[in-house]
């Protein structure tokens, strides 16, 4: 059979696209690796986080705050497609600062941005000392706290129970799901797509390339482009401990379950997905400064995962110019942007034209302009 | 500190790896978890004495051990081992590393999970933990005690509670009585290790003897109010049910491979013990060159086999280190496997004998006891998607607790293997990453050399 | 539930009650030879758990130990006078570290 759309790469960004495709009634086909595959969805801290993102891109810095402002639809469809809560709260989130030469580093950072994008200012704004203490009465703050940056419009998923419901609601919504498949190639094939694995040919009329790093073996052969290399995440979970920590902060986070997360590392060409001492150690370090108690929890465990990194750090969204019907999405950001690929990107690959507020996240930008 | 080897563990295979590095000149950092050399086998063994020919055997290699200059750290525990030969432990919150020439992990194993329903009600408890109890202080049961399951370890736990005065109220035998047929065609191969096969007989005899009923049984389960109150089972065609206030579980052991997998060395799938092992060449070398392995946590085969591989371990160190050369290599390796091949000589016969059987599990009964995740959840995991245990992970939690999917990795497997109708060993294990041990944030962040 | 024919005269408490331990065992063991089997509530669904592995491994026996929570008492030597309390579900960090 022909599917309408196929899409490579069940990770974060390809589930999503595939599960918006199939819920709005399309053939959708998911065609994915195995279990080892390096998902960065199963590295990931859960925030949907606007605050200090884009700057250089103001395109970026709006997508990302038209999907928070979905995600509150979003998320009940999500919790209602797996029958399970998938820890979706708007509770804002923080941004901590150590010393006031690093609150002072992100006031000037927010200052640029809200003079950057214009119109209706970033809701982010620097709270001190004093005011950060009220807003967490349950936690004493390191005496180097200066302060933190909150936005109170950002919100945080559990990132698994999000996968799992991506997953849920893709086979009900009639997707087919063909996992421990590595593709090869992908040609045309008439009118449509040819995409071929290891195991078997799927064929579709329009291909979906969002298989993170394996991107760019894949996408040059139907005229995409788009350049990403590895960027290594590690993090440090705790224990479940009784709830303390009522707002999310960058870097220290308790999930709904009890559990801190902690973290993350940006390695830049890592591929291992594995841990090092000196990087838990230093993340150890950091949230013991921001909440000296944490240093008496119990780690449980270490992670570590591969991600998919642009240049710039922005997304690559692009149709084919040479092969229509073909595209290719990768971010860095899977969870924030989630609800966007769901709804309305999907929804312009199913109509053959990406929207136009992704416009200048077209790979083009990459191409080396000398005056 | 910069050791020639640094070894982990003081069972059997870690003191003989440590008696042979130091005889050959090599400076020996050995680190335990417990507060004196003995490992499992040989547990207390210098606090409780000999009682028989084996003990003392074992007690004079302990005292070789203690003599051989070897820097002992006791209550250490090894959290992490970076790729280049740094260890990383921690003794009462402080934490330490030193960097070795070659790490041997003389680990050994952990018992194979044994998940009955209601398999966490306290008062149920593996045969290894209670043997653990024994010999460390003495404690034997006694009232309702009950012993379910298979395997060596067993029988020896129930002849030694009975001599240290304990009583038992039955012992039931879930082995697969079909598994007799086929483990016979290995029983001439195990003949040079007759004397112990003699004396798992003797044991099965002196059981008998004490009045401990043996019981063939099925379909176990653990029933009580917050603690176990009763066990149920199938037995003789019957439904039968008995108060119970102590269950004791045992389906073998398996090496521990927490952290040759964090380490990402090569595994091999071992179907006879259904489990998987680190591929080791003959002298314990890993696929990382520097990381060694010996003893059970390269294949279970007991603590003789063990020492012989520890020592044998050591050699291959000393000589790549230019401490003796290979033709003193081979010659000091050559009685070591002669007599290594001896003792592992029972192995197949055993293993057939006592092979784990895939578990058939109601969708109720809890796998991972940590997050609580039911068989019927993992069913359902994998019917959604996921092909292997980490996919199973990220969709259930399952796996996710404090202790690292060291009590669910194997039976999850074997659900998951089950629902998918795929050969066990084509699901994929749980990705271990260090830490492997629950330090606290405080003891890791001591570390940060700051920047 | 197990036995032993000498507890010794080592005394911790466990939940404010005076027990006996032997010199050479386990925070867990000695609970156990006092006929103590549950040792936490779990944080996941507040169930009863308590020794299972007695070797470092499963993670069931953890408790307060001296004020200090989810220790892991098979790993844990007694000493006189120690105060052992049952740790029941997710821990706080405001006590003791």
């Amino acid at each position: 059979m022909t599917y309408d759309v196929a899409v490579i790469g069940g990770g974060m960004v390809g589930t999503a696209i595939a599960y918006g495709c199939a819920a709005r009634g399309a053939r959708t086909a998911l065609v994915d690796q195995g279990d080892l595959s390096l998902r960065a969805a199963r590295a990931n801290a859960g925030l949907i986080y606007s605050q200090g993102k884009g700057e250089g891109m103001p395109a970026y810095a709006a997508w990302t705050r038209h999907s928070i402002s979905l995600w509150p639809t979003f998320a009940e469809a999500m919790a209602s497609v797996s029958g399970r809560d998938i820890g979706f709260r708007q509770r804002g989130v923080l941004a901590f600062c150590l010393g006031e030469e690093e609150l002072e580093t992100r006031r000037a950072l927010l200052h640029r941005m809200h003079n950057q994008i214009g119109g209706p200012a970033s809701p982010v704004h620097l709270v001190d000392r004093r005011e950060l203490e009220a807003m967490l009465p349950d936690v004493r703050l390191g005496e180097r706290v200066a302060g933190a940056t909150y936005s109170p419009e950002d919100c945080d998923v559990n990132a698994l129970p999000l996968l799992r419901a991506l997953y849920t609601g893709f086979l009900a919504a009639g997707g087919v799901h063909l996992p421990e498949r590595t593709v090869g190639r992908i040609t045309t094939d008439g009118g449509g797509f040819a995409i071929v694995s290891d195991r078997d040919t799927v064929h579709a009329d329009k291909v979906v390339v969002a298989c993170g790093l394996g991107i760019p073996t894949l996408a040059p052969m139907v005229g995409l482009h788009a350049p990403v290399h590895p960027v290594r995440g590690q993090m440090i979970v705790t224990e479940r401990l009784a709830p303390m920590l009522p707002i999310p902060g960058s870097g220290v986070r308790q999930i709904r379950e009890g559990v801190v997360q902690i973290g993350t590392t940006m390695e830049e060409g890592e591929s291992v997905p594995a841990t090092s001492v000196a990087d838990l150690a230093r993340m150890a370090s950091r949230a013991a400064a921001v909440i000296p108690a944490l240093s008496a929890a119990r780690i449980v465990r270490g992670w570590a995962g591969i991600r998919p990194m642009t240049p710039d750090g922005f997304p690559i969204y692009q149709q084919s110019p040479s092969h229509p019907g073909a595209y290719v999405a990768v971010c860095h950001s899977g969870v924030t942007l989630c609800a966007a690929h769901a709804g309305p990107l999907a929804e312009a690959i199913l109509a053959g034209r990406l929207p136009d507020n992704v416009a200048d996240l077209h790979p083009d930008r990459f191409d080396v302009h000398t005056a | 500190m910069t050791p020639d080897l640094i070894i982990v563990g003081a069972g059997p295979a870690g003191v003989s790896a440590a008696i042979e590095g130091r005889a050959r000149g090599l400076a020996v950092l050995l680190l335990d978890e417990n507060g004196a050399p003995g490992g499992r086998i040989w547990q207390a063994l210098e606090a409780r004495g000999a009682k028989d020919a084996d003990d003392t055997a074992a007690l004079r290699t302990l005292g070789e051990f203690r003599a051989s200059g070897a820097d002992a750290r006791w209550r250490a525990s090894v959290w992490a081992i970076d790729p280049d030969g740094t260890v990383f432990w921690s003794d009462d919150r402080t934490t330490h590393s030193a960097r070795g020439g070659f790490v041997l992990l003389a680990t050994g194993t952990t018992e194979r999970p044994l998940a009955i329903p209601g398999w966490t009600l306290p008062g149920v408890m593996t045969v290894g933990a209670a043997q653990i109890a024994l010999k460390t202080s003495g404690l034997v049961p006694s009232g309702a005690c009950w012993i379910a399951g298979q395997g060596p370890l067993l029988m020896l736990y129930a002849v030694q509670a009975l001599r240290a005065g304990g009583r038992l109220a039955g012992i039931l035998d879930l082995s697969d009585r079909g598994a007799v047929l086929p483990a016979l065609r290995h029983l001439p191969g195990a003949l040079p290790a007759f004397a112990d096969l003699r004396k798992g007989l003797a044991w099965r005899w002196e059981i008998a003897r004490a009045g401990v009923k043996w019981i063939r049984a099925s379909d176990l389960r653990a029933e009580g109010d917050g603690a176990l109150s009763r066990i149920r089972f199938r037995a003789g065609g019957q439904d039968r049910s008995e108060p119970a206030d102590l269950l004791l579980l045992h389906d073998g052991v398996m090496p521990s491979v927490q952290i040759t997998r964090a380490l990402g060395c090569a595994h091999e799938w071992d179907e006879a013990q259904r489990c998987w092992k680190p591929v080791t060449d003959a002298w314990g070398v890993t696929s990382n060159p520097r990381l060694l392995v010996a003893g059970d946590g390269a294949g279970v085969g007991g603590a003789l086999a063990a020492a012989c591989a520890g020592r044998l371990a050591a050699l291959g160190a000393a000589s790549a280190l230019g401490r003796i050369d290979a033709a003193s290599r081979d010659t000091a390796a050559e009685p070591l496997r002669a007599a290594r091949a001896r003792y592992l000589a029972s192995r197949p016969f055993l293993d057939a004998l006592y092979a784990p059987r895939a578990p058939s599990l109601d969708d109720n009964t809890m796998v991972c006891r940590c997050e609580e995740v039911t068989a019927g959840q993992i069913r359902q995991a994998a019917k959604i998607g996921a092909l292997g245990l980490n996919q199973l992970k990220a969709f259930t939690r399952c796996g996710m607790g404090p202790c690292q999917g060291r009590m669910c990795g194997a039976t999850a497997a074997e659900v998951m293997a089950d629902a998918r109708g795929v050969p066990l060993e084509q699901i994929e294990p749980y990705r271990t990453r260090f830490p492997t041990r629950p330090l606290t944030l405080g003891e890791l962040a001591a570390l940060d050399v700051g920047t | 539930m197990f036995t032993r024919p000498d507890n010794g005269s080592l005394t911790l408490t466990f939940e404010g009650r005076t027990i006996a331990a032997r010199e050479g065992d386990s925070v867990a063991a000695a609970l156990l030879a006092n006929g103590i089997q549950v040792t936490r509530q779990t944080p996941v669904s507040g169930a009863s758990r308590g020794p299972f592995c007695m070797m470092g491994a499963c993670f069931e026996c953890l408790a307060v130990v001296d004020g200090r929570a989810s220790v892991q008492t098979c790993m844990t030597a007694v000493r006189d006078g120690m105060r052992v309390e049952r740790q029941n579900g997710a821990r706080g960090l405001g006590t003791g570290a």
